[in-house]
């Protein structure tokens, strides 16, 4: 693995760019550079690992027991491919994919390292920018002292910090306990757990039930589920939440039925699950479809999780949420089938060789489902009731705004939402408010969200300056096209 | 959302764009009952991809009436900037500031000037002030102004506005007078009948004595049915727009204005590309560069949004507004400046529409134009 | 906001570089290797920004670059996510006010 920290040391071309670090793009990255691909991987953060296993090559946490086992197995992923003959760019944003005019069936891609952009080509792309967490809009969300479950656990793995008062943790999903036991064992003050899995859920997801008694989700997650409410203050059935405190958090109102209670605290943890990162798929092109298990948008992939757009694959959550042992399994996949593409494998070998991992991650995905429906938030948690809950943070508009454009202005998608309100116009482009204005266009519609459709994405999907697209190349047509 | 069989409305119009929005606005103002036909979220809608100008200077070279039309326009701006706040409670952030046209060579200047003299010939001088600067005396108007900046022309009479506020304040204005929106309607098929029309959607037709196309690029379809033409092709355009930043720049540039909530929009570009609509980095850049060239303090801004566009552009670059002979009660509105245009739409035209002609100032805008023979 | 884990020799100083920088001009330190975010954070920032829209108070939120609520200024540049961003010795680290001001130093 050759790392690069000067954006001009990155060759013109590579066989195979790899966007991100996590489980996926390290694995894929590996396996390309082993088939003999040129390979780049650039990722945003400044080590290996991802959000799953952040921090796992620098974390200051020594004790091996606050994080759990599973943490730890992104060390041997990031070891390997450390073994690898590719070339890794941390601190790296990738703001755009297009396709090359110059050379069709490969790409362009325009990178960002240190305040200086650049474009390099590439044959082939595995998009692997993982997931994000579900946007969570309750009233007060916004204050200082709300955070989501993830960042907790960022501000721990690669910071060795935890919340410093009474910390609260609410939503739903394997997370939240993994998360709890962590925190727990690190010494924060965990004053509640709240639970909102709906308790019709349970009932939902009996179907898939015999799957996940089969996976090996059943026995780590009991485990962690028993240990976790023999602790803590647990509270299940929650069916509402909101964060008050004027100019930063100090309490929790909490409504389980027609029951409520107010919960002091400094610091308030919201997770209720994990969606694919869409941006960059989106702005290059991919089709994505709203799949109704995971209820929420997944880029269209085959079984070699090639993307709509050909030379284009999507590996790991960022297909559809899998969790990370399958991110790594789809990251190899997806690497066989571009090796395939660009003629280093024949079709037989890519078969031949992919098959064990295939059949690895069939068994790994068993039980999902299970916890795709049981997890599935409420609808009040996807489309807040009260209308003066901000749903896009940035430019802070508000769910009643939604609602009322949806019905009286019939405004029926979110685009056309976006250009009437600015939903989606601030500079996170939508990552959190663009669920939930799917899920108020929907409600007050009358329709579903694979109706409504989500924002139309375009590059840069991460912040350039205006200088640095400046000092990119242009070609004759442009300037044609603009000095005139 | 609406009744399957719908009572007969005066006007149909089709397309709930800048311009189908500002005609139905007028013709609800002039108390006929409206229905809008509209297609559903994606779709090419050049109004949100605007850049959002109430543009004079480089006017109607070409066409004298154009450049008159589009005065016209302007003046009126503030009429209509004034009902949609009280009609529609929204602040469209219009502005009459007077406008620059930048450039950053003296081929370039040299060019804008000639161009402006044969313009100047053309259509009353009194009418169209308008200056030539050099780079000091732009300087001044303009503090920051990059030192590339050869010079420009400047014109009293431009303006600016928020497109997108302008877009919802007249969605906002029609619904509050009870107009008919009714978007995912693509219309089908529209079939004179008994001295009206049939309009087909989707969901079954919508009878009315008088429609008005304002339907952009798919005029080009809708038209011919009514014994119209819009021979209309898309011309792509991409836009930039910054992050907001804290107010510096109160004047529009012809390709560069900082808008009310504070971010820098940053065009424009034309390309004969068909339907496409891909952003590209290559025009990004080459705006990018002159941008920063224009104001160097831009150079530090993040670029939070990009899009293209596609202008609906006829043959000559001008408006073609028409009433069909065969099928009278057929009306057609197309431009590439519906924002600029906006107050001709809704105050003027429309009024003109329902009364069943159209007024003298837009004679010349009949599609007949493109049978004539051309001459200079 | 945010405290070292307990019984964590790393964090107590054992082998991690501490760094020197300062917060709207007060002087901090953190530790090498710890963004400017979890580093503000660590010594009890409340509030690294205020909204262009509405000049209301903001904190990090994901830290993990997707929300851009732990925009600061840093060494003279606004809007810089300061998750993404490590921290540096001698970095002076400010309060997004609102947009972007141009009495920032140019990227």
């Amino acid at each position: 693995m050759t790392p690069v920290s000067d954006i001009a040391a990155l060759a013109e071309r590579y066989d195979l760019v790899v966007v991100g670090a996590g489980p996926a793009g390290l694995s894929a990255a590996a396996r390309a550079a082993d088939l003999g691909l040129s390979v780049l991987l650039a990722d945003e953060n400044p080590a290996p690992g991802g959000q799953i296993y952040r921090a796992v090559t620098t974390t200051p946490v020594t004790e091996r027991a606050v994080l759990g086992d599973d943490y730890w197995r992104g060390a041997d992923i990031v070891a390997r491919f450390e073994r690898a003959a590719a070339t890794y760019a941390p601190r790296c944003t990738v703001w755009s994919l297009t396709d090359d005019p110059a050379a069709p069936g490969t790409f362009e891609i325009g990178l960002s390292l240190d305040g200086k952009a650049r474009i390099i080509g590439a044959a082939q792309v595995i998009l692997a920018t993982g997931a994000q967490e579900r946007p969570f809009p309750v009233p007060g969300w916004t204050l200082p002292g709300v955070m989501t479950a993830g960042a907790a656990q960022i501000a721990l793995k690669s910071a060795g910090i935890v919340p410093s008062g009474r910390t609260v943790i609410a939503g739903c999903g394997p997370l939240l306990y993994l998360l709890a036991s962590q925190l727990a064992a690190a010494g924060t003050e965990i004053v509640a757990v709240l639970d909102t899995t709906p308790r019709a859920n349970w009932l939902k997801a009996a179907a898939a039930l015999p799957d996940f008694l089969r996976s090996p989700y059943l026995a780590k997650g009991m485990k962690l589920m028993v240990a976790t409410r023999a602790k803590l203050r647990f509270v299940s059935g929650v069916t509402g939440l909101a964060a008050a405190g004027k100019d930063r958090l100090t309490e929790v109102e909490v409504a389980r039925g027609g029951r409520t209670e107010t919960i002091a605290c400094d610091t308030l943890l919201l997770h209720q699950g994990v969606i694919p990162s869409v941006n960059l798929s989106n702005a290059a092109g991919c089709a994505h479809d709203f799949d109704e298990a995971q209820h929420c948008f997944v880029p269209r992939v085959d079984s070699w999780f090639a993307s709509s757009v050909e030379g284009i694959a999507i590996a790991g959550d960022g297909a559809g949420i899998g969790g990370a042992e399958s991110a790594a399994l789809r990251g190899e996949i997806a690497a066989f089938d571009a090796a395939r593409r660009l003629g280093r494998l024949t079709p037989e070998e890519r078969d031949r060789q992919a098959a064990p991992i295939s059949a690895e991650l069939e068994r790994c995905l068993r039980g999902r489902r299970f916890l795709d429906l049981l997890y599935r938030p409420a609808p009040q948690f996807l489309s807040p009731p009260r209308d003066d809950t901000i749903i896009c943070r940035c430019e802070e508009v508000t769910a009643g705004q939604v609602r009322d454009a949806a019905k009286r202005l019939g405004v029926v998608g979110p685009n056309q939402m976006k250009a009437f309100l600015r939903c989606g116009m601030g500079p996170c482009q939508g990552r959190l408010c663009g669920p939930t204005v799917v899920e108020l266009i929907a409600e007050t519609r009358g329709t579903t969200p694979a109706e409504v459709g989500y924002y139309r994405l375009r590059p840069p999907v991460k912040p350039v300056t205006l200088a640095e697209l400046a000092a990119l190349p242009a070609t004759e047509g442009a300037v044609k096209a603009v000095v005139r | 959302m609406h009744s399957a069989i719908p009572s007969e409305p005066d006007a149909v119009v089709v397309g709930g764009g800048v311009v189908g929005g500002a005609i139905a606005l007028g013709l609800a103002r002039s108390g006929a009952r409206v229905a809008v036909l509209d297609e559903g979220d994606v779709a090419f809608r050049a109004s949100r991809g605007n850049f959002a100008l109430v543009w004079v200077q480089s006017k109607g070279l070409g066409m004298p009436d154009y450049a008159l039309w589009s005065r016209r326009s302007a003046d009126d701006w503030h009429q209509l900037a004034a009902i949609l706040a009280e009609e529609a409670d929204i602040d469209v952030a219009y502005s009459q500031p007077g406008g620059f046209m930048l450039c950053l060579s003296q081929d370039e200047l040299d060019q804008r000037v000639d161009a402006m003299r044969r313009l100047h010939n053309s259509r009353a001088p009194t009418n169209f002030p308008y200056e030539v600067l050099d780079h000091d005396e732009a300087a001044r108007r303009l503090p920051g102004l990059g030192k590339d900046v050869v010079g420009g022309l400047y014109s009293p009479l431009d303006g600016h506005a928020n497109s997108l506020k302008l877009f919802r304040a007249l969605r906002e204005a029609a619904a509050r007078r009870g107009v008919d929106y009714r978007p995912n309607s693509p219309v089908e098929r529209i079939v004179p009948h008994d001295g009206g029309f049939a309009v087909a959607a989707p969901w079954g037709e919508i009878r009315t004595a008088r429609v008005v196309l304002c339907a952009g690029l798919d005029n080009a379809r809708l038209a011919p049915m009514v014994g119209l033409e819009a021979p209309v092709k898309p011309s792509k355009g991409q836009v930039i727009v910054t992050e907001k930043t804290e107010p510096f720049l109160h004047n529009p540039m012809a390709t560069l204005r900082q808008t009310d909530e504070g971010g820098v929009m940053i065009g424009d570009s034309q390309e004969d590309l068909g339907f496409d609509t891909v952003v590209r980095q290559p025009v990004l850049s080459v705006m990018a560069e002159r941008a920063v060239r224009m104001f160097p303090r831009l150079g530090g801004l993040n670029v939070v949004r990009t899009w293209s566009a596609l202008r609906v552009m006829s043959p000559d670059g001008f408006p073609i507004y028409d009433q069909s002979q065969t099928s009278p009660g057929a009306f057609i509105v197309t431009c590439h400046s519906g924002v600029t245009l906006a107050a001709n739409h809704a105050l003027t035209l429309a009024p003109a529409i329902l009364s069943g002609t159209l007024p003298e100032a837009v004679a010349s805008f009949s599609a007949r134009r493109f049978h004539v023979p051309a001459h200079a | 906001m945010f405290r070292p884990m307990h019984n964590d020799p790393v964090r107590e100083g054992a082998t991690s570089a501490t760094l020197n920088f300062t917060f709207d001009g007060r002087p901090m330190t953190g530790r090498a290797g710890d963004t400017v975010a979890a580093s503000l954070l660590a010594n009890g920032v409340v509030a690294c920004r205020e909204t262009p829209v509405s000049d209301t108070p903001r904190a990090p939120y994901c830290l993990m670059g997707v929300c851009f609520d732990c925009l600061v200024v840093i060494d003279g540049v606004g809007n810089r996510q300061g998750c993404l961003v490590p921290l540096a010795e001698g970095m002076a680290i400010e309060t997004q006010h609102g947009r972007r001001h141009f009495a920032e130093a140019r990227a």
